[in-house]
């Protein structure tokens, strides 16, 4: 699903630059359930947005859906996100004055579906997030999880091949951690790729396998012992 | 363009976001406003000169005769020289294209009565012509017509003021009146913006009062009209030209001033002409001055809604939209604003124009309006500017790489 070969990065700080990724190499197949662990810094973040084509790699190469990524505009990303991939933020990232309905629907406005057809299955992903009663409250009605929630309908709602989730507990009480973890489980268990980046181990744990990074390199990549966790 | 879900997205953008919405809707009407206003107040200002200078058509020339103050060709000064029918067929034949309304008249000063009630008038002897030369706007009735001209009829059309003193509250038409000794039909009554005086007087047809009151063929003096296609110097080569035939006619010296005078009231209307000129310019700069000031707020406004905005932006290109969609958005949007609120600045500023009226004649200012062309013109200037002043900033907010803009707080 996602293969990365020799990948740099680096940011440009002022005359220097700044060296971010030194050459990573992953491979993750379809329905695995990843975590890239890393303290601040290490470069995890600046993966995800590479993977998620909100930023442009510098050197090496990089298949999504076995579709080598190179010169890409924009327009074309945008294209390839709304096809494949579906984002949930640390932040959330709602629009503040859009419903939890209108927020779940607005990827399928991009996709192209008619009106009625984007509420009704924006509405369906919305019950699947256990939120159908708050689908007409506006984002600041909402609690963290439950934002994280329709953030995650969000997602889904394009049946996208994989979720990118960018510390999608960080900004979460322990509870409401837990149960957007076991959100994201279920949904692996349906079979969708999840690519959750993280600083917390227990988050990590609750993973298939955790690809550790440290100063933009990788130097761990394991399986986790499910019957640990069971 | 006519995607109904896209229009959704922006009435959204637009109801759910008050303050901006409200922000760049005031500058665009304020502007629109203000430009009504300055430039129908300037216009106000020009109507009050025009009404000052109406009366009598702008583009009027009288041409008078007298004596010779000058010898030539043998002849003496002191000659009288006198108008005949042949120069009223002589001006027509070598000025076809330049005259416009011509006249020929004869003036006297009469008695006029109706059953006991009198007064002194001047009485003209004129051509149907004289009608549109005088500015006169027949109130009942009808003018001097040619059928009157060729029957020598005796009817005149008097002013609004003879009605007035002869009839009381009465209509004079169809009454007859005595003009020194002879009674002559009401035809019509008139009134001149002109003012009192010139609602004072009685006409009657030109050949009717010169059989009765001239040797055969004298005429009294000439009014005409030029073309008015011709500009003010065109007029005045014209009224130069027609001076200096008369003269050579008349055997008179050309630098005689007083045997055959022209009076040329484009003369006037050209000192006038230069006065609007400049006015009109200050009014120009004005408007163009306020438009620019609209045009500046309004791109002022567009940076601040595209950097407010940046971060929904990032959350949209994350979602799958495309650079097109976004700058299409952000400029709809802006057009849409614009657009409404610069008709609302329209129309306040044009009720407010009608709603003063002419309480403001006080000033010098009569009738303010403004023509509809003008203002629709400043409106789509507006939406123009609106437009690229969104452009330039939504392709900017585009382009940003969607992670920058997510970072955005």
């Amino acid at each position: 699903m996602i293969e990365i070969k020799n990948l740099h990065k680096s940011y440009p700080m002022g005359k220097e630059s700044l060296h971010v990724l030194k050459g990573l190499d992953l491979f993750i197949k379809e329905g695995e359930f990843v975590s890239i662990m890393g303290s601040s810094g290490s470069g995890k973040s600046t993966l995800l947005n590479i993977v998620g084509l909100l930023d442009i790699h510098d050197e090496g190469e990089y298949y999504l859906n076995e579709e080598l990524i190179q010169n890409l505009n924009e327009k074309k990303a945008a294209v390839l996100r709304n096809k494949f991939l579906g984002f949930v933020f640390q932040s959330f990232n709602l629009i503040t004055y859009k419903t939890a309905l209108e927020n779940v629907a607005m990827p399928l406005y991009y996709k192209g579906v008619n009106r009625k057809e984007r509420q009704q299955t924006a509405l369906e992903y919305l019950e699947k997030v256990g939120l159908k009663e708050w689908a007409n409250h506006l984002p600041s009605e909402l609690s963290g999880g439950q934002k994280q929630r329709v953030a995650i309908a969000r997602a889904l709602v394009t049946k996208p091949k994989v979720i990118l989730a960018d510390e999608p507990t960080g900004a979460l009480d322990s509870t409401t951690s837990h149960s957007v973890m076991e959100m994201l489980k279920e949904i692996n268990a349906e079979g969708m790729t999840v690519f959750v980046i993280t600083h917390e181990e227990d988050i990590a744990e609750q993973t298939d396998r955790i690809v550790r990074l440290k100063d933009g390199v990788i130097i761990s990549d394991e399986k986790v012992n499910k019957t640990v966790n069971a | 363009m006519f995607d109904l879900d896209r229009w959704r997205e922006i009435f959204q953008a637009i109801s759910k976001n008050k303050l901006r919405t409200v922000l760049s809707g005031f500058t665009i009407a304020f502007a629109i406003l203000l430009f009504t206003l300055l430039f129908g107040i300037g216009n106000g200002l020009k109507n009050m000169f025009e009404t000052q200078f109406a009366g009598d058509s702008q583009n009027s020339v009288y041409v008078y005769s007298g004596r010779t103050t000058k010898p030539y060709r043998g002849l003496q000064s002191g000659r009288r020289i006198q108008f005949r029918n042949d120069d009223l067929q002589f001006m027509n034949e070598e000025f076809e294209k330049e005259i416009q309304f011509f006249s020929p008249n004869i003036q006297r000063q009469m008695q006029g009565s109706y059953k006991g009630e009198q007064n002194r008038y001047t009485v003209r002897g004129v051509y149907p012509d004289y009608q549109p030369l005088e500015s006169a706007v027949i109130e009942s009735g009808r003018f001097i017509s040619v059928l009157d001209l060729k029957n020598r009829m005796k009817v005149v059309t008097i002013g609004r003021l003879v009605e007035q003193d002869l009839f009381g509250q009465l209509s004079g038409l169809g009454k007859e009146i005595n003009l020194d000794g002879f009674a002559y039909n009401v035809i019509g009554v008139f009134s001149d913006p002109g003012g009192d005086n010139d609602e004072r007087y009685i006409y009657a047809p030109f050949t009717t009062l010169q059989g009765m009151y001239k040797e055969n063929d004298e005429v009294d003096y000439v009014g005409l009209t030029f073309n008015p296609k011709m500009n003010v110097d065109q007029a005045l080569l014209f009224s130069n030209s027609l001076t200096k035939q008369l003269k050579d006619k008349h055997s008179v010296d050309p630098r005689d001033q007083n045997a055959i005078r022209v009076r040329n009231y484009a003369e006037g209307t050209k000192n006038v002409q230069q006065f609007m000129t400049v006015l009109n310019v200050i009014i120009l700069f004005i408007g163009i001055g306020t438009l620019v000031a609209g045009i500046i707020g309004i791109s002022n406004i567009m940076v601040y809604i595209v950097k407010e905005r940046t971060k929904e932006l990032g959350i949209r290109k994350a979602l799958g939209a495309s650079p097109n969609s976004i700058i299409g958005m952000i400029m709809m949007e802006s057009v849409f604003i614009t657009a409404l609120a610069g008709y609302v600045g329209l129309l306040i500023g044009v009720f407010t124009l009608k709603a003063i009226g002419d309480g403001l004649e006080d000033y010098f200012i009569i009738n303010p309006s403004v023509e509809n062309y003008v203002v629709v013109g400043a409106t789509i200037i507006l939406i123009i500017a609106g437009t690229i002043a969104g452009y330039i900033p939504a392709k900017r907010a585009a382009s940003i790489k969607p992670i920058v803009a997510l970072n955005d707080d």
